[in-house]
């Protein structure tokens, strides 16, 4: 009981993870195969590799939520089974996962003893947490206030009490999963000093992440993972950016986009003072004002959950505003009876929404289904007045898999059943095939694997040269900065500043994004 | 995600919940000390060994498929009209009024006046928890049960007042005139000189609902309102998205609901009463819930999940008849095994069905 385990550090030569052989079939998927993988003691290793790579696969195999089919894995040398996340737990691994697992209106204490606890009464189990948690917070800059409620907490914060919640444990291997996805650029700079901090105490880190930037500058030693394999481990010094992404794709990508300068054209979108206020009446939207020109597009960069995500819905016609909306100089109606999405198509406005698998597509449809999904009252996708021109769909659904190179090509395929890549694609040629005035598009990457994105870039590109006003959310910001000609940067509901794309720099939005708009010049 | 073949999800998973459903049904048999493959042949036969039996069977399979198409279309708009039994009940009353209201020359031109009166009357039942729903949010399967208590009280009241037939003390009206009397299976199979027992309620309404079900399938399938229902009942979220109007899909997917119970009454009100009486419906509204989920809200698979529940009803009707020891609780628990199994515990046979068969696929390859 009060034993605690040896560290084992006398043994440096064994490493603190060793995986040998790992293999992992969901049904015919094979996400892991052969897989061998061996992580240093103290060292900060990354994994990356595309979406559906099996890196998730991996972890979840080492953290015991799988069981691997086959395969051993080796914790400081000796050969362990995890066949669940509590024996990970005993053998001193600890998970940070994407979606923290925190209880909202539990405080920092609670949650940190949760399923910890000693003995019935939990006052004595709070009492000893709270002292230990003031001698990590010392010893890793992890500081919290362990009364604060986890609502109450930044994103950032919450984080933290995650990382906490794993060192009380006893971890001494920390998988962090994406941890940076949901973090502004100077939340993610604090998160990368805890863990050079925890890396010196002689902690082991595991970063998942698909990006490079961080990888290039946190880690030691990075591992690439692609459709299932391990294709490669290197020392970080002795690599770079595009070569990490040819092993990630198995070929040459082209990291820049390759545009021209924009040329904007006279107004075509015009925002103004757009209010939303949803139904617990919390206000998304203060008072959001900007306008999109012919020929450019303009990016919407913010932490998520600061109103973008509100204002695409209302521009989309999914929900309703006050405030004003013109296209071309003509209002919008933005509550009553031509809100609607119809409403929207019909005055040229088309959205490639933000989450496509819960409002872009019909999962459970087949893709011919959902290539005319929101046009199908278009007369060229009817045969009279009730019945639908089958037949048509399917041959036009043809065309655009081929423009649009979707892969598989068979347009009675459900949803579902394609990439996350071929998914949006089917989206975009769906919305870019109506020659819109104005695209809305709310992260149009996420989710897609690199190749895609080369080609999904390319083609917003084109809408933009060919004189369309382009609205693009990404929280992204490599891709606002590599993609957009101006960016308006949200927070809490308000556009806290715009600026020239080519003439500004990350830090500067960085700032913007934490809601600090002094130095706006 | 790979899946089972089609025809494995259609026919073989609904086929072993069968076998396993008689397996256990076998056993109550059993229990109570009688011979369980002397229940089925009494069942089968007395379903299916005459034109009687048969006759019987087609036409408790006719009501379960209007109904089973009724509960189908509101489940593909993931509405879950539980009042099939109410609308039916309601629908009566409208092929009543219609039946009564002319001496009618001749079934042909009866019959279209009566489809319309019943649906009338089915949609206007379904409506009104339809627009609570739609524009309210009161929840349909709270307001369509409600409105089946409704439906039933006003049918007492109709019936013991305005429609009262003063000829007998019973709650029910006059019969209809001899101008509406659909043929039956008797007399359309003697005009091709086959003989069919003339005690049997099969009439041409069968047709009727086999017509509808081809109907609800091209609906669904190949018209835009069908593809607009399926895009709401999959997803509300982006059926928003897509501006499909959720209040309008709402209230016609239930009318339609409606109208589709409300043909119940043609086939038990004007082919085999021949006059209006109390609860007709006998249930059926409910067994129509079973027979949609047996049949996978597939208008095809209605149809052969109501010839089914169709075996049932009469075999089992039967099997009180020859099995003294064999209550009506009885018959009436070993049809719920068999929606138990096809419908509750589906999952059960389906989940290790597709495994084997993903098995068996990766084996070969």
């Amino acid at each position: 009981m009060g034993s605690e385990k040896i560290e084992g550090r006398q043994d440096t030569a064994a490493p603190a993870i060793e995986l040998k052989g790992i293999s992992k079939a969901f049904g015919p998927v094979q996400a892991n195969k052969d897989i061998s993988l061996s992580v240093n003691k103290g060292a900060i290793h990354g994994i990356v590799g595309e979406n559906g790579a099996g890196k998730s696969t991996l972890m979840s195999i080492l953290y015991g939520f799988y069981k691997a089919d086959e395969g051993e894995v080796y914790v400081n040398g000796a050969l362990t089974s995890i066949p669940d996340s509590q024996a990970a737990i005993a053998a001193g691994i600890g998970m940070v996962h994407q979606h923290f697992k925190l209880v909202e209106n539990f405080t920092v204490l609670e949650n940190v003893i949760l399923g910890a606890e000693e003995g019935g009464l939990l006052k004595p189990s709070l009492a000893k947490a709270r002292s230990h948690l003031v001698e990590l917070a010392k010893e890793y800059e992890l500081d919290v206030d362990p009364d604060a409620l986890i609502q109450d907490l930044s994103v950032g914060h919450q984080q933290r009490v995650e990382i906490l919640k794993a060192l009380y444990r006893h971890a001494d291997i920390l998988i962090l999963d994406e941890p940076t996805g949901v973090l502004t650029p100077s939340e993610a700079e604090h998160l990368f000093r805890i863990l050079a901090n925890l890396k010196e105490q002689g902690k082991t880190i595991i970063l998942i992440t698909h990006k490079l930037k961080e990888i290039m500058s946190a880690t030691d030693t990075v591992s690439v993972m692609r459709r299932g394999k391990m294709t490669a481990t290197v020392k970080t010094k002795d690599t770079s950016p595009p070569e990490l992404a040819e092993l990630m794709v198995g070929r040459k990508v082209l990291l820049r986009v390759d545009k021209k300068p924009a040329t904007p054209g006279k107004t075509i979108l015009e925002v103004n003072n757009l209010r939303v206020i949803d139904e617990d009446g919390v206000e998304r939207l203060k008072g959001v004002s900007f306008e999109v020109k012919a020929g450019e597009i303009l990016g919407i960069a913010g932490v998520a959950g600061n109103g973008q995500s509100e204002l695409l819905e209302v521009l989309g016609g999914i929900s309703t505003a006050t405030g004003s909306v013109k296209v071309h100089g003509d209002e919008i109606d933005l509550t009553g009876k031509h809100s609607d999405g119809q409403s929207r198509r019909a005055r040229g406005i088309a959205h490639v929404p933000e989450d496509r698998q819960r409002l872009g597509l019909i999962m459970d449809f087949m893709a011919w289904e959902n290539a005319c999904f929101g046009y199908h009252n278009d007369p060229k996708y009817q045969k009279n007045a009730f019945v639908m021109d089958n037949a048509a769909i399917l041959a036009d659904t043809e065309a655009k898999m081929e423009h649009f190179d979707i892969r598989p090509p068979n347009p009675r395929l459900p949803a579902q059943s394609f990439s996350g890549g071929n998914q949006q694609k089917i989206v975009l040629a769906r919305e870019l095939d109506r020659n819109p005035e104005v695209l809305l598009i709310g992260q149009p990457t996420r989710g897609v694997d690199i190749g895609a994105i080369e080609f999904i870039h390319q083609r917003i590109v084109e809408l933009r040269d060919a004189g369309k006003a382009i609205l693009l959310v990404s929280v992204e910001l490599d891709e606002i900065l590599s993609l957009t000609d101006r960016v308006a940067v949200m927070f809490d509901g308000h556009v806290m500043g715009e600026r020239i794309t080519s003439e500004t720099d990350e830090k500067e939005l960085g700032l913007l994004m934490a809601g600090i708009s002094e130095g706006a010049a | 995600m790979d899946k089972m073949p089609r025809w494995a999800d259609v026919i073989l998973v609904p086929l072993i919940n069968l076998v396993l459903a008689f397996l256990v049904s076998g056993l109550v048999v059993l229990a109570i000390g009688e011979n369980p493959l002397d229940a089925i042949y009494f069942m089968l036969k007395g379903a299916l060994g005459s034109t009687q039996g048969v006759g019987y069977t087609l036409y408790y399979a006719t009501n379960y498929m209007f109904t089973g198409l009724a509960v189908a279309v509101a489940f593909h708009a993931r509405l879950f009209n539980i009042g099939g039994e109410g609308q039916a009940a309601v629908a009566g009353l409208g092929t009543a009024i219609v039946l009564l209201s002319f001496d009618w020359p001749h079934w042909a031109v009866a019959l279209p006046f009566a489809i319309i009166g019943a649906g009338l009357f089915g949609a206007a039942w379904a409506f009104i928890p339809a627009y609570l729903q739609a524009k309210r949010g009161s929840h349909i399967v709270i307001t369509t049960i409600m409105f089946n208590f409704i439906g039933a009280a006003l049918m007492g009241y109709m019936l013991n007042g305005l429609l009262k037939s003063p000829d007998t003390q019973n709650a029910e009206s006059i019969a209809f005139p001899a101008g509406a009397h659909l043929p039956t299976a008797h007399e359309v199979f003697a005009t091709f000189g086959i003989p069919f027992s003339k005690s049997a309620p099969l009439n041409i309404s069968f047709l009727l609902a086999l017509g509808c079900a081809f109907l609800v399938w091209y609906l669904l399938w190949k018209t835009r309102l069908g593809y607009q229902i399926r895009a709401f009942g999959h997803s509300e979220a982006a059926a928003k998205y897509a501006g499909i109007p959720a209040v309008k899909i709402t209230i016609i997917t239930m009318l339609i609901s409606g109208a589709l119970a409300g043909m119940l009454s043609i086939n038990v009100v004007m082919g085999e009463q021949e006059r209006l009486i109390k609860e007709f419906v006998e249930g059926a509204g409910f067994v129509g819930i079973a027979v949609a989920l047996m049949g996978r809200s597939h208008p095809f698979g209605i149809v052969l999940a109501a010839l089914l529940f169709g075996v049932l009803t009469q075999g089992g009707f039967e099997l009180l008849w020859e099995m003294p020891t064999i209550s009506r609780e009885m018959v009436l628990v070993i049809q719920a095994l068999i929606i138990l199994f096809t419908g509750a515990l589906n999952n059960m046979v389906h989940d290790p069905v597709e495994r084997l068969f993903i098995r068996l696929k990766k084996g070969k390859s």
